[in-house]
């Protein structure tokens, strides 16, 4: 099986973890999903499910079909944490919730999400033009067995009137710890928001986001082209990319933040017990130090793939096996223990 | 609802987090919700529904409500909770709901990709179904000059706008 996009490190990975295309579509003749019965749901899951599955493109038979509702719940956080599906797709109980999956986790394709169709394409990296390829060759196959809700004037029409247009948002998850540090990140955040731009943590809550992870998206769907709003997006991405470069360059100067460095290091390679909060702290001045040239040997693919598997779900789903709180930071550590000291 | 963390004012946030990969969900107001740290970034995120009745107005209790005729939903609803019945609700609620599409996107008209129409099988066959289309909306632009221009009495400029019209009727006539 192909490596996982959370598995490998793509262009401008010193920031860049990785690109998003998400498109929202909808079935003409069904109403959206929140006034669908039970029975319309199921239908409008075959009616996908068959789309995708016995079409005759190559990539029908790498796609693999979840009932999402039969998952246990530590099963369907795992699947937000690996960034496959949305917090909402699992928390909602509306029901008939149905992943398609490829092989690689490259795309997902939630069915009765917020639209009937919610197909997602995620790549290593700062790629966002190998992302809508993709996304739009699948959209194309759907387009073909399907008849999605359109209008001339409204673009594709979605349940929720920010979507409307192209109902597609296109994101990049970026590694911003310098520019944190300064504390540039709110003007940042509101300057952004001018451009039709929206910035968010990726991971935990409120203003400083664990493990200096953000999330850029754009806002607005209608009245932009596809390829107007991901060119914004990527010249937007490249500016912050180059001022987080920049202030890089003197921050891991700083003693302070090179005595962090090492100590993460240090503490990731020799804990008994750490948390998931920890453990992405000291994973992100890892991969500050990795980037900077101070630390070694410690690949930056390595660090992107345990920033995923140590989320608590996704730790229980590989280990196979319920664990309590403190039997999960043992578990963690151990697992940074020996992939860091390898 | 009330907000769950002042517990006196409205709330107009709702948030869904997964931390330690326990999914929590928070009414906060918009207040608590900015000392919280969702602030600014999240306000046109999660606060579609208040922004939508914010800006369709509350219809008048007096009026008989329309219904779409092919889910039901009428105005009020969609209003209320920020979401749209169908794709029907578009065209039944248009004028209702573009001032709350031209406030989110600023912009009213799709200007991205289209459906791939099912009669269109090769490229050429796009081309020539696309044509007809814009073609007399470009006459009719240039009609609309032309008579400005007549009753203007700047002739000279009707007599460029003649060619040009006739130019486009003989190559479309040409196409045919």
């Amino acid at each position: 099986m192909d490596m996982k996009w959370y598995e490998k490190n793509g262009s401008d990975g010193e920031v860049v973890i990785s690109s998003r295309i998400r498109l929202a579509r909808n079935l003409e003749e069904y109403p959206f999903p929140i006034r669908c019965s039970a029975d319309v749901r199921k239908k409008i899951a075959e009616k996908v499910k068959d789309a995708v599955l016995n079409s005759n493109s190559v990539i029908s038979p790498r796609f693999s079909c979840i009932e999402v509702d039969n998952l246990g719940a530590g099963e369907k956080v795992s699947l937000v944490e690996r960034h496959l599906v949305s917090p909402e797709f699992i928390s909602d109980k509306s029901g008939d919730k149905t992943l398609l999956l490829l092989d690689d986790e490259s795309v997902s394709i939630m069915i009765n999400e917020e639209d009937h169709v919610r197909l997602q394409v995620m790549c290593e990296g700062f790629d966002l033009d190998r992302a809508y390829e993709q996304a739009s060759r699948i959209d194309a196959l759907l387009d073909e067995r399907l008849k999605f809700a359109f209008s001339d004037t409204l673009g594709y029409l979605t349940q929720c009137p920010t979507n409307l247009g192209t109902g597609m948002r296109a994101s990049v998850m970026l590694h911003l710890p310098a520019l944190q540090s300064t504390k540039a990140m709110r003007k940042i955040a509101e300057n952004l928001s001018k451009l039709g731009l929206t910035i968010r943590g990726a991971y935990g809550e409120g203003s400083e986001p664990s493990a200096s992870m953000y999330q850029l998206s754009n806002q607005i769907t209608l009245g932009i082209s596809e390829k107007v709003a991901i060119e914004n997006l990527k010249n937007i991405t490249k500016q912050l990319i180059a001022q987080e470069m920049k202030t890089r360059e003197t921050f891991v100067r700083q003693i302070g933040v090179q005595d962090s460095i090492y100590r993460s290091e240090g503490i990731l390679k020799s804990a008994r017990l750490i948390s998931c909060d920890e453990a992405l702290k000291h994973l992100s001045n890892l991969r500050v130090g990795v980037t900077a040239g101070l630390i070694k040997n410690i690949p930056l693919d390595l660090i992107n793939r345990l920033i995923v598997e140590i989320q608590p779900a996704t730790l229980i789903h590989y280990t196979g096996q319920q664990l309590n709180p403190q039997e999960r930071d043992a578990v963690r550590a151990t697992l940074l223990r020996n992939n860091l000291n390898g | 609802m009330l907000c769950q963390s002042c517990k006196n004012k409205q709330a107009t946030t709702h948030i869904k987090s997964i931390v330690n990969g326990e999914l929590t969900e928070m009414n906060l107001c918009s207040e608590c919700a900015a000392k919280n740290g969702y602030g600014n970034v999240f306000e046109h995120f999660f606060d579609i529904g208040s922004l939508m009745s914010g800006f369709m107005g509350e219809p008048s209790s007096l009026a008989v409500e329309t219904h779409c005729p092919n889910c039901g939903v009428t105005f009020a609803q969609i209003s209320k909770g920020g979401r749209v019945g169908c794709a029907k609700c578009y065209d039944v609620f248009y004028d209702r709901l573009l001032p709350s599409i031209k406030r989110i996107h600023g912009n009213t008209v799709h200007t991205g990709k289209r459906l791939r129409k099912p009669q269109l099988q090769s490229g050429s066959a796009a081309v020539s179904e696309a044509e007809p289309a814009k073609q007399p909306s470009k006459l009719d632009i240039l009609n609309e000059k032309l008579k400005t221009a007549i009753e203007k009495q700047e002739f000279e400029q009707a007599a460029k706008l003649r060619d040009e019209i006739n130019e486009i009727k003989n190559s479309m006539g040409g196409n045919q």
